[in-house]
């Protein structure tokens, strides 16, 4: 055979094959070893009922390797009685890039301090882009956002709103900027 | 011995339903084996659900391969323009028939005595028994390989009547790649047919019950490892299956021979192929691992080494002895499967020179060497 013109580059870490590579027939068993036993061993996982997969069965789990940091979905906060911290200044609404939160302020003569509050608060997660900018506004530390995601697929975009009811849904117990619940805030506990 | 129409009426419904079985359950097997290999989880979500109620029955995914039957079956059926109309029509079922046939001679089971089994039918067969096989040729092996040859038949039909090249150059690959295996295939049995002196499938089988220099079980694997590996690869490869599976090479020829098929015929292609799997485990358990034998399992009990003798009823021997056989079949499908999911394809030129440089000489020198053993013990 002639040599060719321009031979190809050698590398410095060249595959080499030894007659016990060339030979095919042990490294096929080698190799047979290797997934049968990963296959045994995620079997025997399966039988005895743990879960033998990486996999993390999407809209029935949640990730557990979410950042804290994760910009998942939004939640309001909430005054001691359950009312949302919101005063309904349209901050959010306004620098939201997406224009994807509506709301619709309403008075309560009841709380002077706070008399303006949000009667609805919808977040359009078919076109929210996660970008947290909402949450940046806020003077009033109302809307943050959690790691976990929003429970999105849906065959309908209607069905891709969450109502002022589901994003008043968090209910921490222990928080590190604002003290809850509003007892331990009376006594000073931090 | 002739069988009546009776039990043979049994055999064939008991068979297809087997084959039929196998096929549909192998297509989860496979999705599901490779997925556990890979730390997947695998097809879990097709379910049925019980009309009138909310029970769903998912069953680790078992239905999704009825759920891909019936969109084969509803899919729309679109045919190419400038094709052979009855050569196109005819080769899936070319394709199909002879594997389920290959079946008729493979002895399922021990012997079966209607009479004795159950009392209400012992007026009419009284203590006849019948081999457990749907015909009982004494050709049973050269049965099998000339239906084996059929299926290529098929293969190149369709190739040739799709016109498309991608279809075209999967039935060139398949016909070079099956007749040079079919080759390596029928010499390493020749080696079998050497030791036991018959081609009668069942006969084989019974070769296999007693026990080898009294520890190990008669198979044939013991008297023929070689074969035994030479054979799986050659069947690996006639069933056109990865590291093999060049004619339907899906990253080079689309999907090779089939490629201008659609709905149920390319369904039955797949389905023939997933048939053949359980055929090849079917072959290789009655050729090398004693058929439906048991070791140290005779028509009476178990006779263990050291004289130890437990004597079990007639209908359990019966029932062992079906279900060792499909135990082994199914462990055969599952390594054959852990052989697709491990292996990576060969390159054209390698396959033909693995065929012909490698595993051909290698045949040959295991039947001679088999030749003289047998010679010499005579």
């Amino acid at each position: 055979m002639t040599q060719p013109a321009h031979p190809r580059k050698r590398y410095w870490n060249e595959p080499t094959m030894g007659w016990w590579e060339r030979a095919y027939v042990f490294e096929v068993v080698r190799g047979l070893l290797i997934t049968g036993g990963v296959f045994t061993a995620n079997l025997w996982k399966w039988v005895t009922g743990r879960k033998g997969a990486l996999t993390t069965y999407y809209p029935e789990e949640i990730r557990a390797d979410y950042a804290a940091g994760n910009r998942g979905k939004h939640v309001l906060t909430q005054r001691p009685d359950g009312r949302p911290q919101c005063v309904a200044c349209n901050l959010c609404a306004t620098v939201c890039p997406a224009r994807c939160i509506e709301i619709d302020a309403a008075f309560d003569p009841n709380d002077l301090e706070h008399p303006k509050y949000p009667l609805r608060f919808e977040i359009d997660y078919s076109r929210c882009v996660f970008c947290g900018l909402c949450v940046e506004a806020c003077p009033e530390d109302a809307i943050r956002m959690v790691p976990e995601t929003p429970g999105l697929p849906s065959f309908d975009r209607e069905r891709m709103w969450l109502s002022r009811e589901e994003l008043l849904g968090w209910k921490p117990q222990h928080d590190v900027a604002k003290p809850y619940p509003a007892a331990d805030a009376a006594k000073g506990v931090q | 011995m002739n069988i009546p129409v009776a039990v043979t009426a049994v055999y064939v419904a008991y068979a297809l339903g087997l084959l039929l079985t196998f096929g549909t359950v192998l297509t989860w097997v496979e999705r599901k084996q490779a997925a556990i290999m890979a730390d997947r989880i695998g097809a879990n979500r097709a379910y049925v659900r019980i009309p009138f109620t909310q029970i769903r029955l998912i069953w680790w995914g078992l239905f999704h391969g009825l759920a891909d039957g019936l969109k084969m079956l509803f899919k729309e059926d679109f045919r190419a323009q400038p094709y052979d109309r009855v050569a196109y029509a005819l080769a899936p079922w070319v394709t199909f028939v002879p594997v389920m046939l290959v079946f008729a001679v493979v002895p399922f089971g021990g012997a079966l005595a209607p009479g004795r089994l159950f009392p209400a039918l012992a007026a009419t067969y009284g203590t006849q028994s019948f081999r457990m096989q749907i015909a009982p040729v004494d050709a049973g092996l050269l049965v099998v390989f000339a239906f084996g040859g059929l299926t290529i038949i098929g293969t190149m039909l369709a190739g040739w009547s799709s016109a498309n090249k991608f279809a075209l150059l999967g039935a060139i690959r398949a016909g070079s790649q099956m007749i040079s295996y079919e080759l390596v295939m029928g010499l390493t049995l020749i080696g079998l047919i050497l030791i036991y002196g018959t081609v009668d499938l069942d006969a084989i089988v019974r070769h296999q019950s007693g026990t080898l220099l009294g520890v190990l079980p008669a198979w044939g694997i013991c008297y023929q490892p070689f074969a035994a590996l030479l054979f799986l690869t050659a069947a690996i490869a006639e069933n056109k299956r990865i590291p093999f599976d060049l004619p339907e090479a899906e990253s080079e020829l689309v999907a090779g021979y089939y490629t201008e098929y659609s709905a149920m015929k390319m369904g039955l292609f797949m389905f023939a192929e997933f048939i053949e799997i359980a055929i090849v485990a079917a072959l290789f358990t009655t050729l090398f691992l004693g058929g439906y034998n048991l070791p140290w399992l005779t028509d009476a009990g178990f006779s263990f080494p050291g004289a130890h003798f437990v004597a079990i009823g007639p209908r359990t021997v019966a029932v062992t002895q079906m279900l060792t056989f499909l135990l082994k079949v199914l462990l055969l499908c599952s390594f054959q499967i852990l052989v697709r999911w491990t292996l990576p394809r060969f390159r054209w030129d390698q396959l033909l020179r693995f065929a012909w440089k490698i595993l051909l000489p290698l045949a040959i020198l295991n039947l001679g060497l088999t030749a003289v053993i047998v010679a010499v013990l005579r």
